[in-house]
């Protein structure tokens, strides 16, 4: 019995540290968002004491344009950017999959943008986007002649598919990766059996490629969905949320209120719809695609 | 010359183009950095020229490194103590924690392991503010430790540990104790030992996460003293908007080390990368 306390009190100042760190970063902090959400609490403490308010941030939130507005821009960013890059990232993993020459380096190079900094990034797509003779516009020049020019940032309507082109060429590598691990699961003599059998390339991807891949979609969709969600740094440095509040993002709109506007109490109001709408999207995602299989 | 297998020849082809997709924009921020002629630069931004180094000097280098507004060396000096602190932490307390609740006897593990998982929902853009609050209460705004403190507490990393825990076989436990071992020395010979592959996986994926960690150290830090490369990147690239060959030197400086020390753990990062999705 002894020893066995002892063991326990050994165990407990094991598990102790990381059980601090969760209670006190996590935990508190999310019962302390939704109780701000109910007060008018603010960033620099002010000689009135902050006093509670009841759903008073909810009603502002929902009545205010620009939030909606946000919440329509990230979810066009999701819908436009989570195809693009699961699409691009499945091309490149079944190239890098396949029997080519120079297998390893062509893998190194496509590894490459996932190590870079999205602050190296942003700036080096800022260059690619610069008018009006940046790499981009020259190559529009060459189609809509010489003196034209897109302003591809400053452009409400091209912003958030510049946004999106930088971020799926930022992030495909790590889809790419999980890809190439889901090819490497699926049995080789099932493909030795199809072409024997006679299966074009396209029947093979079709009939083994593609549902051999299926809990590698539905894990991707998941968390390339919610990542999209998250989507903050690119619009913070190349927008500030700009054109008209056209790349405004509900994390971008969080900050804004929160941190440059100072007023906690609304912005955590929008912190824990954040949290509802993302657990809800994961939920629900994952729901139909698991019915959706079995069916 | 290398024969290609004729079903080879367009992935060849797609791949070539992947690689160009990939390298172009590279090289013409190595190209922009090496040019010290901002007029030239501006010039040859819409041509080809862009992307062929024509002029090769290490000036906007220099001027970036000796910069006395943006000190350079602080701001990389800043990145790597913060994330390599971060690292070993984590390590450490997610390790000794995932085996308590893998193998050890408590009984409040399983209502810990409930918190771990729940936490696991909980996006972290969502507890910034609350988190930017407690840190000003207790003084701490524009310091090292607060940048360091939140990323120990990570519910993946408990989570992934623990799978690993979980696995071991049995008998392996069971001979270390009757060997004498305590449960903290089978934790530090048996357990850890064994666990170089997870370990890798999770620092891995955590250094990448924290070297590049953008929104909370934006609103935690004041000024260059505690301020990591990636606040410092954008701050740089919001007030030098006309150097651009300065600001491609800031970027390739900040790019070169990380995708060096990545490329040479190559087989490490893709194996992790794999396994975390894998287990997701």
């Amino acid at each position: 019995m002894r020893i066995r306390t002892k063991g326990q009190g050994q165990e407990l100042a094991m598990l102790l540290p990381a059980l601090i760190f969760i209670t006190a970063l996590i935990v508190v902090p999310f019962l302390l968002s939704v109780w701000f959400s109910f007060t008018d609490q603010r960033l620099v403490p002010r000689p009135i004491p902050t006093k509670i308010i009841g759903t008073t941030n909810y009603e502002r939130m929902f009545a205010d344009p620009l939030f909606w507005q946000a919440i329509g821009n990230t979810v066009l960013f999701a819908l436009i950017v989570t195809p693009v890059q699961l699409a691009m990232s499945l091309g490149a993993a079944l190239v890098l999959n396949s029997a080519i020459p120079f297998r390893g380096f062509f893998r190194s190079v496509a590894i490459l943008p996932l190590l870079l900094p999205m602050t190296v990034i942003v700036s080096i797509w800022a260059v690619l986007f610069r008018i009006p003779s940046g790499p981009f516009n020259a190559i529009y020049q060459w189609f809509a002649g010489s003196g034209n020019y897109v302003d591809f940032l400053g452009n409400p309507s091209t912003a958030m598919l510049a946004i999106v082109a930088l971020s799926a060429w930022a992030t495909f590598p790590y889809q790419m990766l999980i890809y190439l691990a889901g090819l490497q699961d699926i049995p080789q003599d099932l493909y030795e059996a199809a072409r024997l059998d006679g299966a074009k390339s396209w029947q093979r991807f079709r009939y083994i490629t593609w549902p051999g891949l299926r809990n590698v979609n539905i894990f991707l969709l998941i968390i390339t969905t919610v990542g999209a969600l998250k989507l903050f740094t690119q619009v913070d440095i190349l927008t500030k949320g700009g054109p008209n509040g056209a790349t405004t993002t509900i994390i971008h709109y969080l900050f804004k209120q929160g941190y440059a506007t100072q007023k906690i109490g609304y912005a955590s109001a929008v912190a824990v719809f954040f949290f509802l709408a993302v657990t809800a999207i994961a939920l629900l995602q994952r729901r139909v695609l698991k019915n959706e299989g079995e069916a | 010359m290398m024969r290609i297998p004729r079903d080879a020849i367009l992935p060849a082809l797609f791949a070539l183009v992947l690689a160009l997709g990939v390298l172009l924009p590279l090289l013409m921020m190595v190209t922009i950095s090496l040019n010290p002629n901002e007029q030239d630069i501006m010039v040859s931004m819409g041509s080809v020229r862009s992307f062929i180094p024509h002029a090769i000097s290490l000036q906007n280098y220099i001027e970036v490194w000796t910069d006395p507004v943006h000190p350079f060396g602080r701001y990389l000096a800043n990145t790597a103590f913060i994330t390599f602190s971060t690292l070993l932490l984590s390590i450490l307390f997610n390790s000794m924690a995932a085996f308590v609740l893998a193998q050890g006897t408590l009984p409040i593990r399983k209502p810990v392991m409930i918190l771990i998982l729940a936490t696991l929902a909980v996006p972290g853009e969502s507890l910034v503010l609350p988190q930017l609050m407690m840190a000003g209460w207790l003084g701490q705004v524009d310091t090292y430790q607060v940048q360091i403190v939140p990323g120990v507490a990570n519910a993946m990393s408990i989570f992934l540990f623990y799978q690993f825990f979980a696995r071991l076989p049995k008998e392996l436990i069971e001979a270390a104790r009757i060997d004498g071992f305590s449960f903290f020395q089978i934790y530090r010979h048996v357990a850890m030992p064994l666990s170089k592959p997870v370990i890798s996986a999770i620092a891995v994926l955590q250094f990448l996460e924290i070297w590049n960690a953008y929104l909370w150290p934006v609103m935690v830090t004041r000024g260059p003293e505690f301020r990591p490369l990636s606040v410092a990147m954008s701050a740089y690239f919001g007030t030098n908007q006309a150097a651009w060959g300065n600001i491609m030197a800031f970027a390739v400086s900040m790019a070169v080390p990380v995708v060096l020390f990545f490329l040479i753990l190559q087989r490490q990062f893709i194996a992790s990368v794999m396994s975390s999705g894998v287990k997701g």
